[in-house]
């Protein structure tokens, strides 16, 4: 998939703050507007981002149709073993996608 | 004309009242907090919820709430609950944080449905809730508007 952005730092000391920012292409429907035909349009969100280290979860967001088009996220974590970080979408419609970046730590 | 004029106030009263009550209130809002609160006495402060006092697009506002923690095993922030008072819905996100997080601090972006309350909350890991609230302006408001 390459509609998925993520910014963080590709190495790190050990004991670090680091930032991790996504940002992920998806209408985020709300359910609450209607169409040309005046019907209204099936809610279609994002409903959670899941990010883990090394198979350690680290950070997770539950999301409701407030948040914006094309969700953005950014948080915090301590960087304390070199590896392997999964980010991973889940939501409506079957939406589920995960990217991984690699993160050194020395 | 006569027909014309009745078909405008039809027009105008289907594409108003739907709308109306689907609103959340700020009663609703209340409602979702204690949700999530329960009976614990939620105060003011160590949170900073950051957002634009005045926005020309409701349909994506930055959102930055930080709190005030140190972030270890025997005392951080478990979660961040952001809430909204005039939205269809009162939820904006529920972020799960832990001592791996190392800074209690989240950004995103939000629809904001019209000038409002946004109120952030902070819950610790010894169960005790801090909030916040900021007070936003909106121009053009973002979820009601319908593809036409």
């Amino acid at each position: 998939m390459t509609n998925v952005l993520i910014n963080a730092p590709k190495t790190a000391k050990s004991g670090e703050l680091i930032e991790i920012k996504a940002l992920i292409l998806h209408p985020m429907e709300t359910g609450f507007r209607a169409g040309t035909n005046g019907r209204l349009i099936p809610r279609n969100i994002i409903e959670r981002f899941v990010a883990t280290w090394n198979q350690t979860e680290i950070f997770s967001i539950a999301f409701s149709p407030a948040i914006a088009a094309n969700p953005f996220v950014s948080f915090f974590t301590v960087a304390r073993q070199s590896g392997t970080v999964r980010l991973r979408w889940t939501g409506d419609e079957g939406f589920n996608v995960e990217e991984q970046i690699a993160i050194t730590v020395g | 004309m006569s027909s014309r004029r009745a078909f405008l106030a039809g027009a105008a009263a289907i594409t108003v009242v739907p709308f109306a009550a689907a609103r959340a209130t700020p009663a609703a809002m209340a409602a979702a907090i204690r949700e999530v609160t329960g009976d614990a006495a939620v105060r003011e402060g160590r949170v900073t919820l950051d957002m634009p006092p005045l926005v020309e697009n409701g349909n994506a506002v930055p959102l930055t709430v930080s709190v005030e923690s140190p972030m270890t095993e025997a005392d951080h922030i478990k979660a961040i609950h952001v809430f909204n008072e005039k939205n269809p819905q009162p939820h904006v996100l529920d972020a799960r944080l832990s001592p791996l997080n190392g800074r209690a601090q989240i950004a995103t972006r939000i629809k904001l449905a019209d000038s409002q309350k946004v109120v952030a909350i902070a819950e610790t890991s010894s169960g005790e809730f801090f909030s916040a609230s900021a007070d936003v302006i909106v121009t053009l408001a973002a979820c009601i508007e319908d593809i036409t």
